[in-house]
């Protein structure tokens, strides 16, 4: 690690505001937080609260777990335990991975290209403080007379809408805030993008982990208003009517997983797209070189993008298509293994010969880039539409998407943490805790869901209390592997804790092999950084990549 | 370029790219709700959600093929625990392509109360749906009974003689929903749906 690059900010010391306006109290500190339009905050507040939502879901995970440590009805009733997958599901998706993201994004777009603040600073104040309305909204259900939401988190009509409990409506408000929150979120990232980059900073100079995050904006624009339609269609046909799903008034419910799905699945590259971008960026600092293919990488990018829009009925291969269609979204779904393919390609050629060391962020890079690949493997086996008629709905398909999650979105954001938080916070985390934190978890989240892949060819359905005695082995492995997973996140949250208070200052460069622009800001980054935009020499790493 | 005309020009196409994208997103609000019609016409084109769509069919006088027989069976369902008992006279029928054919349910109110009802029709094979024409169906209109009252409701139709050659069954199933109370805006093959 250099300490070159901490001189470099000699123009910093001009400006004489270094931090936030704490103001008097604990009012004061409230009216901070709640009031401020400072990107490092609102992405200090984007990331915590993903940090909360991740142990409340995480909790319910476990309780599902403990129901399924066994089989007959032991612990939950079957309308909680209902309740517990679909709250799981929702919470993980739009109050674990996507809050997260949105404070990376928040904390490192500016940084790494150059810029102040982002484009629309008041727009996310509001962006943000619309979430823990939401999550109130949605979690209080569990408090109110009456089931909470029990239909899983893709909540298909008709159980949602004909046969929905009353709190049903208190998830499509929050779904209609949440909605909301990520258009805004993703019209500021956009614009950031595109007006505010340091001079010299060309489209295709940018890294990667901004591209990623273009791309995702730019879904998320698309997307967020098809979901907030269904949702609202449902409402309508809950109250006031209509029958968008219901088979009685000439609707069906078909219908809504076509609208669900088009939502849905270019939905989970928004999940793994900027993952695609923090390992874009980290696994070149700890290979000490730079990335292999950076404009493949670009386009691979855009063209699963592209390709995320019609592959949907993929989801659906069994409510009865044409051959036709069944076809062609078995081709579309394949197709898209194309440019994923290369990205993994890429990362891995990143690293050969490369002068590798491995730091805790690189140890979850390099778990990410296998494991995701498994993901990607059985997505691959749903996607061949005669062996989907077998895997459909069985916990084949829950291995498949919890491998992509976990070890895909989840290690990600592990692998951002780790790899900024000396550059936000001044200080090194331990790297023995990391570690620890790394094996326990790459090992217990193996043993939590490589079993699932099992008990799912083997025939267990998903969304179940209760099964049948020979699949009690497997499940009994999968829980033990998941408290392990479980507890030893709380190790991640120790070690935040422990690096904010305790840990050892660090140098501007942080890394030695780091070169992006936010490395060439001190450590912590100051409340106001690049308030004069740096210039991007002609030796900017980027222009430096052989050309192949 | 000074700072603040550059600050200036940056400021104006930021609110100009916020415009389209705000744009954007309601364009796309409304492509979820374009997807209803979108669907619909869909499945009428290639006949595969089942449905057998509300209008009445001309009845054939001629060209009954002699050649060709098919069985078409006859199902009911309640929805939702329905309190009423209703079923086909007949399990199934066997008949010729172009040949009329009347059929008929059976339907008994036992829910204690004045109930409004309406059946939806769904067909399988679901490419079979298109080639099931309906003259006269209890299905194109809602049927209202009293607390114990009974009715038989009737079904004239005929198979197309276009249907496909391996089609040589034809299920035709009757789910019958509740809908007192609810308001009758429109056909309910209609409804649910933004145009057409
Ligand atoms: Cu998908």
């Amino acid at each position: 690690m250099s300490e070159q690059n901490t001189a470099a900010i000699g123009t910093e010391e001009d400006h004489h505001h270094h931090g936030p306006d704490n103001g008097k109290g604990l009012m004061g500190y409230v009216k901070r937080w709640v009031f401020t339009t400072n990107h490092k905050d609102i992405g200090t507040l984007y990331l915590w609260t993903s940090c909360i939502m991740f142990f409340i879901a995480g909790t319910m995970a476990l309780l599902i777990r403990t129901e399924l440590f066994q089989p007959g009805e032991r612990l939950l009733d079957p309308d909680f335990f209902n309740q517990m997958t679909t709250l799981h599901g929702l919470i993980m998706v739009f109050g674990v991975v996507m809050p997260a993201f949105v404070g990376l994004a928040n904390w490192q777009i500016p940084l790494m290209i150059g810029a102040p603040d982002m484009a629309l600073p008041r727009l996310n104040n509001w962006s943000f403080w619309i979430l823990p309305f939401a999550f109130i909204l949605l979690i209080s259900t569990l408090f109110l007379p009456g089931p909470a939401p029990n239909f899983g988190w893709t909540f298909y009509a008709p159980l949602s809408t004909s046969y929905g409990p009353p709190s049903t409506d208190y998830m499509i408000f929050a779904i209609h805030l949440l909605g909301i929150s990520s258009i805004l979120g993703a019209i500021n990232v956009i614009a950031t993008i595109l007006n505010m980059r340091a001079p010299g900073m060309g489209l295709m100079q940018m890294p990667v982990f901004i591209w990623s995050w273009l791309i995702t904006a730019f879904l998320l624009l698309s997307i967020m208003p098809v979901l907030a339609g269904a949702v609202t269609m449902m409402l309508t046909d809950r109250h006031f009517g209509t029958s968008f799903f219901e088979a009685a008034g000439g609707g069906d419910p078909v219908l809504f997983q076509h609208v669900f799905w088009f939502f849905g699945h270019p939905e989970v590259y928004v999940l793994i797209l900027p993952a695609f971008g923090v390992m874009s960026e980290v696994i070149p600092t700890f290979s000490r070189k730079p990335l292999f293919g950076y404009s493949f990488m670009v386009w691979a990018i855009i063209s699963i993008a592209l390709l995320s829009f019609i592959v949907w009925a993929h989801h659906m291969f069994t409510v009865g298509m044409p051959v036709a269609a069944q076809l062609f979204f078995m081709y579309t779904t394949m197709l898209i293994a194309v440019p994923t393919g290369i990205k993994v390609f890429n990362w891995v050629s990143t690293m050969y010969k490369g002068a590798l060391t491995f730091e805790t962020p690189m140890l979850f890079a390099v778990a990410f880039v296998f494991l995701f690949t498994i993901g990607g493997f059985s997505g691959l086996m749903l996607a061949i539409t005669p062996a989907d008629y077998q895997y459909q709905d069985t916990y084949f398909v829950v291995a498949h998407f919890h491998y992509v999650l976990v070890p895909g979105s989840i290690f990600a954001l592990i692998t951002g943490v780790y790899y900024w938080l000396p550059k936000w916070t001044g200080r090194m985390y331990s790297e023995a805790l990391g570690k620890w934190h790394f094996w326990l978890s790459a090992i217990s989240l193996n043993i939590t869901f490589f079993p699932m892949h099992f008990l799912g060819l083997a025939g267990m359905p998903r969304r179940i209390p209760d099964y049948a005695l020979q699949f009690t082995d497997f499940n009994v492995i999968a829980t033990l592997g998941a408290f392990v997973f479980g507890f030893s996140q709380l190790i991640f949250l120790v070690n935040i804790i422990w690096t904010i208070r305790k840990g050892k200052p660090a140098t501007g460069q942080v890394w030695e092999g780091a070169h992006g622009l936010e490395w060439q800001l001190p450590s912590p980054a100051p409340y106001h950084s690049w308030e004069k935009p740096p210039n991007i020499l002609p030796h900017h790493p980027r222009e430096n990549e052989p050309s192949y | 370029m000074p700072d603040s005309t550059k600050l200036e020009k940056n400021r104006k196409s930021v609110r100009h790219q916020t415009f389209i994208m705000l744009l954007i997103a309601v364009l796309m609000f409304g492509f979820g709700y374009a997807l209803v019609p979108l669907y619909n016409v869909l499945c009428d084109a290639f006949g595969i959600n089942g449905k057998t769509g509300g209008q009445t069919a001309q009845s054939v006088v001629s060209s009954v093929d002699k050649h060709r027989t098919i069985t078409v069976q006859f199902v009911s369902m309640n929805n939702a625990k329905l309190p009423w008992k209703f079923y086909p006279y007949r399990k199934s029928v066997d008949i010729h392509p172009g040949e009329n054919t009347r059929v008929a349910y059976f339907a008994k109110n036992e829910s204690g109360k004045t109930m409004v009802v309406q059946a939806i029709p769904s067909v399988a094979p679901s490419e079979a749906a298109k080639y099931l024409k309906k003259t006269e169906c209890f299905c194109f209109e809602r049927q209202t009974l009293a607390d114990g009252e009974t009715m038989d409701m009737p079904l004239l139709f005929h198979i197309d003689r276009d249907i496909p050659e391996d089609v040589k069954e034809i299920t035709l199933s009757y789910t019958l929903f509740d809908v007192t109370g609810t308001k009758k805006s429109a056909p309910p093959e209609q409804r649910g749906k933004i145009s057409k």
